[in-house]
Parts: C-alpha cells; sequence; structure tokens
C-alpha cells in the first residue's frame, strides 16, 4: 500500500539540480559556458600551448597570412604571431573584465544593501548619489577618468567597476526593501545580530540569483568596455596585448591585411555573446518568474 | 500634472547639479590638477604653468572655482578651451546638430526596426523567427561598436565603394543626398545595438500583455486579430517603451561618441575625444554636462509622456 503511494508520486528534484538542468536546457547558455571555459583556459596555459613569446618580433614574416606554415592565424605588422598574441590578450581581457565585475558587485551590493536595510538619511544620500552617477552616460565618465589615470591593469578594472555598479545597486536596493520585513529578518535582528551580519548572512543568500546574472552580464560588459578603452588608447599600454588594443590599427590594417583587424574584435565578440548567453541563462535558470516560459 | 510636472523638474535641477558637482571633483582629482600633461613638458616653464593657472583662475580654491563656473553655466560664460582658447560654448554648440542628427536618426530608425521585429517574434513565438531574432539581437549586442563600424567601412566604403568611408559631407559641399549617403553607415552602426533592445524588449513586454485578461476579452469579442494586437496590446505596452526609450539615452550617447569616433562625423563624440588627447578640461567638462543634460532631460520627457498616457504614474512619483 505506502510503495504503491510512494511510486506514483512524481520525482522531486532539489532546487539545485533544477536549477542546472534549466540552464543545461538553454542550449546557447550551455555553449556559451563550454566557450568561455575554452577561452579561459587557452589564455591561462599560453606560455605552454603556444611555441612563441607574444613579443618575439620577426620583422622577415610580417602580415603572414592565416594558415601559413608557423602561424595559425598569421602575424602582424611586427611579424609576431597573432594566435599567440590573442591567448596572451585574453589573459588580459578577461582579468580585466572578472576584476571589474567583482567590483561592480561589491560596491553595488554595498551601496543597495546598506541604502536599503538602514534607510533613512542614508538611504536618500546613497541612492541620490547612484541616481546621479546614471545620468552620464558611462563611455564618457570612463574616457573622463582614464585619461589621467596611470593605465594598468589595477586601475582600468577599478574604473571600468567604479561606473558600472548603478544598475545593479538599484536591483538589490529594491529586493532589499521586500526583504527587510521578512520575518527572518525580523527574528535575526531581534536576537541582536548587527546591520552588517544581517546582510551578508540573511539577505546575501536570499539576493544571489539576480546577483550572479548581474554579474554575468557585467563581465560581458567590462569586456566590451576595456576594448572602447583600449582601442581609444587609454586602456592596457602596448606592447602588452590586450583585444582592444590590438585593434588600435585596425583601420589601417583592414587595407593591408583584413585578417589582423579581423581576429581580434571576433575574440571580443565570442568572449561578449557567451557570456550575456550564460546570464540570459542564468536568468531563465535561477528567476522562478521566467520558469513559465 | 502642475504638481508633477514642478516636482520632475526639480529632480531633474537637482541630479544636474549634482553631475556638475561630480565631474567637477573628478576633473580636480586628477593628480597634479587639471594642467598636470603640460607639466611633462620640457618646453613649458613652471612660469607659463602659473601664468595658465592664474590666466584660467586654476590658482583658487576649488569650491570658488565651481561657483564661478556654475555661474558661468547660467550667463553664457562656459569658460575657454585650453587649446586655442576659443569659448567652450560656441566649440560644443557648433557640434551639437550633427550629433543630434545622428543620434535622433538611429533612435527612429531603431524604434521602427526594433519593435516590428518584437511585435512579429512575440506573435510568432516559438517560431524560427524568434530563435534567429533573438541570437542575432545577443550577438548584436555583443558586438564591439568600434570594430563593427570600421569592419563596415571596410566592407561598403572600401572594397564596393558603394558608400563614403567618413564625415557627414563631401569636401566639394554636396546636398541632401550627399548628407544622406553619409548618413547610413553610421546611422545603422548606432543603430544596431538599440534595435536588439527595442525588440528584445518589446517581444516580453508583449508576451506577458496577450497573456492577460483584457486580450482574451477582446478576441472573444471577435475583434480581428491585427485590432487586438494594435488597439489593445500594442497601446498598453506603450509605457514601458516609453521607459525604455528614457533608458537607452545612456547608451545612445555612449554610443555615438564610439560612431562618432570611427566614422570621423564632427560631433560632441569626436570632439570629447579629441580634447580627451589633449586633456583640455573646460571642453571636457562641457560634453560631460551636456551629455548628462541630454539623458536627464530625454528621462523627464519619457516621464511626463508616461503620465499623458497613463494618468496612474502622476500618483507614484509624487
Amino acid at each position: 500500500m505506502f510503495d504503491s503511494v510512494v511510486g506514483t508520486l512524481p520525482a522531486v528534484t532539489p532546487p539545485r539540480r533544477h536549477a542546472s538542468r534549466l540552464f543545461f536546457r538553454h542550449r546557447l547558455a550551455a555553449l556559451g559556458l563550454v566557450v568561455i571555459v575554452a577561452l579561459v583556459l587557452s589564455a591561462a596555459f599560453a606560455p605552454w600551448l603556444s611555441p612563441y613569446n607574444p613579443d618575439d618580433l620577426d620583422m622577415a614574416n610580417r602580415y603572414a597570412p592565416p594558415l601559413s606554415a608557423g602561424h595559425l592565424l598569421g602575424s602582424d605588422d611586427l611579424g609576431r604571431d597573432v594566435l599567440t598574441r590573442l591567448m596572451y590578450a585574453g589573459q588580459v581581457s578577461l582579468s580585466v573584465g572578472v576584476a571589474a565585475m567583482a567590483v561592480t558587485v561589491i560596491v553595488g551590493f554595498a551601496i543597495g544593501a546598506f541604502a536599503a536595510y538602514l534607510g533613512g538619511w542614508i538611504d536618500v544620500a546613497l541612492m541620490r548619489v547612484t541616481d546621479t552617477m546614471l545620468c552620464f552616460p558611462s563611455v564618457f565618465l570612463l574616457l573622463f577618468v582614464a585619461a589621467f589615470v596611470t593605465p594598468s591593469l589595477a586601475s582600468i578594472s577599478l574604473m571600468i567597476g567604479l561606473t558600472c555598479w548603478m544598475e545593479l545597486a538599484r536591483v538589490i536596493y529594491g529586493q532589499i526593501r521586500v526583504l527587510r520585513s521578512a520575518d527572518f529578518v525580523a527574528a535575526a535582528r531581534m536576537v541582536g545580530a548587527p546591520a552588517w551580519r544581517i546582510i551578508l548572512r540573511q539577505i546575501l543568500p536570499n539576493v544571489m540569483a539576480p546577483i550572479l546574472v548581474a554579474a554575468t552580464l557585467n563581465t560581458a560588459n567590462a569586456i566590451l568596455l576595456e576594448s572602447y578603452i583600449s582601442f581609444l588608447g587609454y586602456g592596457i599600454q602596448p606592447p602588452q596585448a590586450s583585444w582592444g588594443n590590438m585593434l588600435t590599427n585596425a583601420q589601417s590594417d583592414f587595407l593591408v591585411d583584413p585578417w589582423l583587424a579581423l581576429m581580434p574584435g571576433l575574440a571580443i565578440t565570442l568572449a561578449v555573446t557567451s557570456f550575456n548567453f550564460i546570464g540570459d541563462g542564468l536568468r531563465d535558470a535561477l528567476d522562478p518568474k521566467m520558469s513559465r516560459r | 500634472m502642475g504638481r508633477f510636472l514642478v516636482n520632475r523638474v526639480a529632480q531633474s535641477a537637482v541630479l544636474l547639479v549634482g553631475v556638475s558637482v561630480i565631474g567637477f571633483a573628478l576633473m580636480h582629482l586628477a593628480p597634479g590638477g587639471p594642467l598636470a600633461m603640460y607639466t611633462l613638458n620640457p618646453t613649458v616653464t613652471a612660469q607659463d604653468i602659473q601664468r595658465v593657472k592664474v590666466q584660467f583662475g586654476l590658482d583658487q580654491p576649488v569650491w570658488v572655482q565651481y561657483f564661478k563656473w556654475a555661474a558661468g553655466i547660467f550667463t553664457g560664460n562656459w569658460g575657454y578651451s585650453f587649446f586655442g582658447g576659443q569659448p567652450v560654448r560656441e566649440v560644443v554648440f557648433d557640434r551639437l546638430p550633427a550629433t543630434f542628427e545622428l543620434m535622433g536618426s538611429a533612435l527612429c530608425l531603431s524604434l521602427l526596426i526594433g519593435v516590428a521585429i518584437g511585435v512579429l517574434s512575440a506573435v510568432k513565438r516559438g517560431s524560427l523567427l524568434d530563435h534567429a531574432t533573438a541570437v542575432a539581437a545577443m550577438v548584436a549586442l555583443s558586438l564591439p561598436t568600434f570594430w563593427f563600424g570600421l569592419l563596415a567601412i571596410f566592407i561598403f566604403a572600401q572594397t564596393l565603394g558603394w558608400l563614403p568611408a567618413g564625415g557627414n559631407h563631401s569636401t566639394d559641399g554636396g546636398g541632401f543626398l550627399d548628407g544622406l549617403r553619409h548618413l547610413i553607415l553610421p546611422v545603422a552602426v548606432l543603430a544596431l545595438v538599440l534595435v536588439a533592445q527595442w525588440s528584445r524588449y518589446t517581444r516580453s513586454y508583449l508576451l506577458e500583455i496577450l497573456n492577460q485578461d483584457f486580450i482574451r476579452t477582446a478576441r472573444a469579442k471577435g475583434l480581428r486579430p491585427s485590432r487586438v494586437l494594435v488597439n489593445h496590446a500594442l497601446r498598453a505596452a506603450l509605457v514601458p517603451l516609453i521607459t525604455l526609450g528614457g533608458l537607452q539615452l545612456p547608451l545612445l550617447v555612449g554610443g555615438a561618441l564610439v560612431t562618432e569616433t570611427v566614422f570621423s562625423w564632427p560631433g560632441m563624440g569626436l570632439l570629447f575625444v579629441n580634447a580627451l588627447g589633449s586633456r583640455d578640461y573646460p571642453v571636457l567638462m562641457a560634453i560631460l554636462m551636456v551629455g548628462a543634460f541630454v539623458v536627464v532631460l530625454g528621462n523627464l520627457i519619457a516621464d511626463i509622456l508616461i503620465a499623458l498616457v497613463d494618468p496612474r504614474a502622476k500618483i507614484a512619483h509624487v
């Protein structure tokens, strides 16, 4: 009798496994994940994967076309191997993307959470600053600051992160305004937990889903912004390669050797599209409102 | 409506004051101040720097400079360019029409195409068209604009020779058609991202609306599907779409900067990038303010339009 009842019950998957199944059902998100893993591995193991040094000049073999002997994706105006440089540039561009995302998430969460949780004049002050920062077109603000900061991996990540946190802060703010009056938060407050502890231990786990989605989309955006400022010459400085600064001469490269201008752009598009698809998949998987699709 | 309007205008003014304070602070946070770059130049002596500082009032306390600058904004004296010394206001206003031409065309074009694609993919949900546009939109949102612009120049201007590679008119003047030909490539590049956004958002708003009871009622009454779509569904989507228009402005202004740089379009964005090279802070500050002003004004207009379309919105804001 008991067995037959259990037998007819549908198997219930635990929520986390349910989410990962939803994520992988989004085929493009799964593909995006594979691409990002491949890009990260090729960047991380570049010194072992490539026989070349990214800065080795070879003036005898300038502008070698793709698939030519020794150069799978050809060589650039100074005879440097393009594939090698792309892999090393990946180290820079992907690190900037992830580091800037971390800054965005930390600052955005801190500002949104404290404004919403503490309320009062802190709320008003922090959210007015957020509104004000949102009025700047981010590329203008970023270039304005980048122009007088000595460019380095750290400074560029910091600048991108500090100009992109506003939307996340608003999302977190909205979520926490609702959570603040939840019973479990009131209970934590009653046993005397300090604000920062309640925010980190009680509230953070409950807003992980939007943070995860925003983090992925922000990584994509940060990679794009890095390429913009490096292209304009205010980002990563040559000879260190980034996907953006490999395109600095793209305008003339298109005439001399179109492949040279094509590859870094494709790398950026590939990485950014993949992160965007992953973010899309995460949203489908984690947002209960979307699951009815 | 009157109270709502006063409130919103006041809010916008406060935002702009905040923007100017942040912009001014950033400019003076620069290590060594706005003239830092010139101290590196060996032909510029310490006396020269001092003279320029006094000339531009940079020797005064920052807050005095701020109030002088802010007062100047209202009296029409926007300061003078560090380079060439022309009045900043003239320099910037000269460039505004070209930028607005580019942004306006891109916005209108993307609105038409994007909403059309969004409606089609919402109506034919799950179809091949829906999936294809979803993927295309995601890729469009991920393209580095400058690279896509250069690619477009390479293909359509340099290889095929169909369209001019840059600028907004031919050197020998040219007429309306000539201007139009110069406009096509930059507008297409700038509009691409916006089309992707409009189509995605229109689709998701419409899908939400098409599930609601009043749509079912309208269908049950026996109205033609096209009528239900246009008169009932799209009308309900108007409010979120207007909001999106307001939210898109920072993207539009930022995109215009990149597009103008690639296409040598003589607008505000190209001026900004050039001024950046020479650290011409009075010009940079002015463009930053104009950019923020466009964004704030756009959001204000969006909110007013929404209040006109949907009277409930007024209550939420006051």
